[in-house]
């Protein structure tokens, strides 16, 4: 069979798709490897959606390949359903049944045989802690446990490719947790999956290998410590106690390793990538401030989140809708972002 | 589980084909669906509430000042009326459910399983057949109650609530396709099914057409849910069927030829 030849779980090639004048993907390609998880990482509408409708077979590309498995999500869409799991948004619950029932009408969706499906529906239930609620109305669940029914429901086929859509995406801190520590487990077992996130910690916490993109084109992939790299190393940040010392600071502060300080007016935090030699960037940046008078809190070293990597790559915020941070927008570095 | 997961399930997929898989499917669907209705008493409520609400309105309130030349008198005259409009009304959960599952992705979900893709459509409109057959049969029975009989024999009866049913689940059908266009349940509720008050009461459902003006009596005489509705009247109590009956059967198939393949359409660009 090619299945055993195919380099990747996941291939997507050049996928070109437009809603109308919007340009949802520009030319996207990427691979996961069998066993491996991807982070598919961007802002609302970059593009990450589409991507995955396309590769589980809900929407067609204008033009480009996506293949699971070495099958063709559009010529092949059968073989690929069978394949595949989609969760993330609780889209696979009808509130008013059980969990139970939840589960047993999308096992016997999958065309499993009824043993099969009760077999697998009762193992689900207790491996994601929802044996105690198991025969009570989903709507009567908490949203980390609703997320948790969902993902069982896409894993009651078994499915060899997992994507999840979201998955977290506002679930409080714990779900959040429980639900990556959901994601390691099926990860270990070793199921294929494409995550797709907003949230960098996110992606650095499960993905061996991140792709960001942005206006439907990818802008950079790998492991997160190399994306981290490319971000110009470590990171100082500091907030000024006095909001109109701002500007001061940043301009104080500006010339370090030749990056250009982040003021970010709102909360009145600096960020200066540092790169290598941290320590003496470090000496510096409090001489500079003792010397303008200019009086901080807060002042941190810390290896680079992958928010700085998303602002160094595009030139903007990723997640400043969600947090309402309003940093200053500069222009996209352009060219320099293109991978 | 991923050692297994490599291997296409199709060798644990019974010997069903194509074809009984749909079947299949559209049952487990419809099975979903009617648990729904059953698991949540206010539907049940809701579903039955507002057609009886009309039985006792027009058979107490209005039935009074609206004289009917037929022999049991206005609640004979009003009840097949009545259960036309009821059948027409359960197309209103038709819409709403598929404009919802549209919007909240729940059918997108569906849909990137291995069941067939008919049986998202398939199920709704076969629970709500099941449905609106038993809220007819309650309103037969609130019927009863007030007053109304049939008097063309069992045969009429069952005629008129199987033709009932088949109007109700062509009005599904065009409800179902506004809900898959419009993909969201407020608009749906406010105003995508508004064409069918005009339809349901300018009709022969509650008084006789010879009482409106003439200018109405042109639309009331010749749209369909006033021949469906006399074709459902001369069943339950007598007269002639066969006229008003094919010209209904035309617009009601006319009806499903036009608007099932709009829904298919509207359903599979998602």
């Amino acid at each position: 069979m090619s299945l055993d030849r195919a380099p990747a779980a996941i291939l997507v090639e050049e996928l070109h798709k437009s809603f109308g004048r919007v340009h949802a993907l520009r030319g996207v390609s990427f691979a996961v490897p069998r066993g491996t998880v991807v982070g598919l990482l961007g802002p609302n509408g970059a593009g990450k959606t589409t991507a995955v409708r396309i590769l589980t077979t809900l929407t067609r590309p204008d033009s480009g390949r996506a293949l699971v498995e070495a099958r063709d999500a559009v010529r092949d869409a059968a073989s690929v359903r069978r394949l595949i799991g989609l969760a993330g948004q609780a889209t696979a619950i009808q509130v008013e049944l059980t969990a139970r029932e939840n589960l047993e009408i999308i096992g016997r969706l999958t065309h499993l045989p009824r043993p099969v499906v009760r077999e697998r529906t009762a193992s689900l239930l207790s491996r994601f802690d929802l044996a105690e609620a198991a025969d009570r109305p989903a709507r009567t669940l908490s949203g980390g446990m609703q997320r948790r029914l969902d993902l069982a429901a896409s894993l009651i086929g078994e499915p060899a490719v997992l994507f999840l859509d979201e998955p977290t995406t506002g679930l409080d801190p714990r779900g959040r947790l429980h639900m990556w520590e959901i994601v390691r487990e099926l990860s270990a077992a070793g199921t294929t999956i494409l995550l797709t996130t907003q949230y960098m910690d996110e992606a650095d916490a499960l993905a061996g290998h991140i792709i960001v993109i942005d206006h439907g084109r990818v802008i950079a992939e790998g492991a997160p410590e190399e994306l981290k790299e490319r971000a110009g190393g470590d990171v100082l940040e500091f907030t000024v106690l006095e909001r109109s010392e701002l500007a001061g600071a940043a301009a104080a502060v500006s010339g370090l390793n030749g990056r250009e300080p982040q003021p970010d007016g709102e909360t009145g935090r600096v960020t200066v990538a540092v790169g290598g030699a941290s320590a003496r960037a470090m000496i510096e940046v409090v001489r500079r401030l003792d010397a303008a008078g200019i009086e901080t809190e807060g002042l941190v070293l810390r290896r680079p989140s992958l928010d700085d990597v998303f602002l160094a790559l595009t030139g903007h915020q990723a997640e400043h809708e969600l947090r309402g941070r309003s940093g200053p927008r500069r222009r996209p570095a352009g060219s320099a972002a293109e991978s | 589980m991923a050692a297994s997961a490599q291997v296409l399930p199709a060798a644990r997929v019974s010997r069903l084909g194509q074809t009984g898989w749909a079947i299949s499917d559209a049952l487990v669907m419809t099975r979903r669906n009617l648990l729904v209705w059953f698991r949540v008493p206010a539907y049940l409520v809701f579903t039955v509430v507002q057609p009886v609400m009309f039985v006792l309105l027009f058979r107490y309130v209005f039935g009074g000042a609206i004289p009917v030349s037929v022999s049991g008198g206005y609640v004979d005259f009003l009840m097949p009326g009545i259960i036309a409009q009821t059948a027409a009304f359960a197309s209103f959960a038709t819409a709403i459910a598929l404009a919802e599952g549209m919007k909240q992705g729940v059918i997108d979900r569906l849909r990137s399983m291995p069941m067939a893709r008919s049986a998202v459509l398939a199920g709704r409109l076969l629970a709500d057949a099941i449905r609106m057959l038993v809220t007819v049969l309650v309103i037969v029975g609130v019927g009863y109650a007030v007053g109304f009989r049939f008097q063309a024999g069992l045969a009429g009866a069952a005629g008129m609530v199987l033709f009932a049913e088949l109007f109700g689940i062509v009005i599904c059908c065009v409800s179902g396709y506004i809900g898959l266009a419009i993909k969201d349940q407020e608009s749906v509720q406010a105003f995508g099914l508004i064409w069918l008050f005009p339809l349901t009461f300018v009709s022969s459902a509650f008084v006789p057409i010879a009482t409106m003006p003439g200018w109405l009596q042109a639309f009331a005489l010749h749209q369909p849910v006033t021949l469906v509705i006399n074709a459902m009247r001369a069943m339950a109590l007598g007269g002639e069927v066969w006229t008003p009956l094919w010209q209904s059967l035309l617009w009601l198939g006319g009806a499903l030829l036009v608007f099932s393949p709009l829904a298919v359409r509207a359903y599979r660009r998602g």
